[in-house]
């Protein structure tokens, strides 16, 4: 790929050589993928964006595996799990059971109402539930908003595994970086050219790298490190040790009679806004009937399964004496999973760890970029500049649409601290979750006002964003974490759940004036029916174009 | 496409058996957040803590309800067509691959 500059580290070449095959694999395969299932025209947002609405259980299962669970999640758990202990980390594993139920619940009925009107976006879904374009934009640009920095943090973690492999050292700009263009260009390609498609096919093959590698490691690892008992005893005595900046103890072994609500908040916030991320929603919305969403929802949990071991290898890396150093020497605990392959792995088999995570980043970065390209052109472009876009216009700006978005986060990774780009990650997740009243309440019920879930949703966003700027630590004047004092309890609680009641509260009350005040309610586009349709079911025919299609309206 | 039924009603569903499925899925939720219960060291399995081997038993705890709940679900309110007549073209919908 290119001739890294001189390192004391060194590049381990067959690794590298392991990932550069498996990574043409997969970009030979995202071409090809255009030709999946092919259908007469590729030219709509239906088949560019959404895959033809045609994937069943398994590539559903695939799919929506390889997109929630991200490289950045595979970086970041063990990580934090390494740095931080089990309230940081483990939460990982409550989240990523509850989210399931949850779904179960209200995605059928989202995928239902989506069918019989074809919508593409949420936000498509709350402008047709309650006639209302603000209510809709502020969807569609919270979605784009809270995207674009999970489409930064992929990048973050292919960047920990070529440092780890020893490419992109400090020392000559452009080798430093070029690794992450090329990965990054080829990418971008591919999307364009086969839409959803190229990461449902790349899907299988990061899945099945994932699932090898964590099962390999899982088996064979803590026999090396002295095994299970000993791994815990490693970790709790880790924990335990004061930290030299504050005094206090590093982290968590496990979570204290303090400690609870913080750790069923972060997993019920981080659930309830998992699928309210425009990539959760294209994936699900890729599903050819209203019932793959449900079976998914039972079998989706394999990979928390996963996720659980993985999260425990940062344990493991705690006894195996780990030291995550970066290129520049200083201590990162983000390259803890990496480090820990390549030193106890053989080259080859780091290769393979190392493209499971590279791969995995491709996959959700993928899928995110389409989310924000669909979002950004259905509820932004012809909602509000070109009413009469024909589909082949719309394909056209998506696809447009998905390379900026890369390419504004390939820009933000490069130039800007690594540190904004987990800063903004964070406040995503909470941005995102004041989406869920206006849609989630929205598949059940027209009582809330859409001015009222308006003013909830805008004083969710500015509760939350300032809650969390005001978070500090010994080593951060802001942004320091996730969890700040919950109102009224006295109790440490993830910022998005409480900003999420906030943002309740304002609607409901705001709600009952509207009413009382007879301020006018918006047309329903929809019937009850509508939220139990299913794949036989016909379409609602779309609005005729307008005629004035051709010209350019302002 | 208002023949026999309003579609603008909600389909009718046996609610017990609704009522069944939201327990189904409830239970995991409430177990899972409810953390004192399982914030503990003890009893240990092959040397790792109750509290993670607990987390990870729910897992396929969890996994068993939502696909109970599923078989119920679909017992509970069978779909109803929103054609009338016989469905121009019968896709097999509820049974993917």
């Amino acid at each position: 790929m290119t001739t890294p500059a001189a390192s004391d580290t060194g590049v381990n070449g067959v690794a590298l050589a392991v990932l550069i095959a498996l990574f043409t694999l997969v970009t030979v395969m995202g071409f090809l993928a255009s030709r999946w299932r092919r259908a007469s025209n590729l030219q709509t947002l239906d088949e560019w964006g959404l895959g033809g609405r045609s994937f069943g259980t398994w590539v559903t299962w695939f799919l929506i595996g390889g997109d929630i669970y991200t490289a950045y999640t595979f970086i970041a758990v063990p990580a934090a799990m390494f740095a931080l202990g089990s309230v940081s980390g483990f939460f990982a594993i409550p989240y990523a059971i509850v989210v399931y139920p949850i779904i179960f619940v209200f995605m059928s009925r989202l995928w239902s109402v989506s069918h019989r009107h074809g919508y593409v976006t949420t936000a498509d879904f709350v402008g047709g539930r309650y006639g209302s374009r603000w209510l809709s934009l502020a969807m569609a640009l919270t979605g784009i908003l809270a995207t674009m920095p999970y489409i930064a943090l992929q990048l973050v973690g292919i960047q920990a595994v070529l440092e780890v492999i020893g490419i992109g050292g400090a020392d000559n700009v452009i080798a430093k970086d070029l690794p992450l263009l090329i990965a990054f260009a080829v990418l971008a390609a591919y999307t364009y050219s086969s839409g959803l498609r190229a990461p449902a096919i790349i899907a299988f093959v990061k899945d099945t790298l994932i699932y090898l590698v964590i099962i390999v490691a899982v088996i064979y690892l803590p026999s090396r490190y002295g095994g299970w008992g000993h791994i815990f005893d490693a970790a709790e005595a880790k924990m335990a040790t004061p930290n030299p900046a504050t005094g206090k103890p590093t982290g968590t072994f496990i979570p204290n009679s303090q400690q609870y609500w913080a750790y069923a908040t972060l997993a019920l916030g981080s659930a309830l806004a998992l699928f309210m991320y425009p990539h959760s929603i294209t994936a699900t919305l890729s599903s050819k009937s209203r019932n793959t969403i449900r079976r998914n929802a039972a079998i989706l949990p394999a990979y928390t399964f996963l996720l659980g071991l993985l999260a425990l290898l940062g344990w493991v890396a705690i006894a195996a004496g780990t030291k995550p150093i970066g290129l520049d020497g200083k201590p990162n605990a983000q390259l803890v999973v990496p480090q820990l392959f390549e030193d106890a792995f053989p080259a080859w088999f780091a290769g393979v760890a190392f493209s499971a995570i590279a791969i995995g980043a491709l996959v959700p970065a993928a899928i995110m970029s389409i989310a924000a390209a669909n979002l950004f052109t259905r509820n932004v472009y012809r909602e509000w500049f070109r009413p009469g876009a024909t589909p082949a216009q719309e394909a056209k700006v998506s696809k447009l649409t998905s390379l900026f978005v890369k390419f504004v986060a390939l820009i933000f990774v490069l130039t800007l601290d690594k540190q904004n780009a987990i800063n903004f990650q964070l406040l995503g997740g909470i941005w995102i979750l004041q989406t869920f009243p206006a849609i989630v309440f929205g598949l059940y019920t027209r009582w809330f006002h859409r001015w009222a879930l308006l003013a909830g949703w805008a004083v969710g966003m500015v509760y939350g964003t300032i809650a969390a700027y005001n978070v500090s630590s010994a080593t951060a004047a802001h942004f320091a974490g996730s969890l700040a004092s919950i109102p009224g309890i006295a109790q440490m609680g993830y910022i998005a759940l409480t900003a999420f009641v906030v943002n309740i509260i304002v609607a409901a009350v705001l709600t009952l004036v509207m009413r009382a005040v007879k301020a006018p309610d918006g047309v329903d586009a929809t019937i009850r029916g509508d939220y139990f349709a299913d794949a036989g079911d016909p379409r609602v025919a779309p609005l005729p174009p307008t005629p004035t299609e051709a010209t350019p309206s302002p | 496409m208002t023949a026999e039924h309003d579609h603008d009603t909600t389909p009718p569903a046996n609610k017990r058996l609704l009522a069944l499925a939201v327990v189904l899925l409830l239970l995991p939720i409430v177990a899972i957040l409810w953390v004192s219960t399982y914030a503990r060291s003890g009893p240990e399995l092959g040397g790792v803590p109750f509290f993670f081997w607990y987390q990870f038993l729910w897992v396929f705890l969890c996994a068993g309800a939502t696909w109970s709940a599923y078989k119920i679900v679909l017992k509970a309110r069978p779909h109803r067509p929103m054609t009338e007549g016989p469905a121009p073209e019968v896709t097999d919908g509820g049974s993917d691959r």
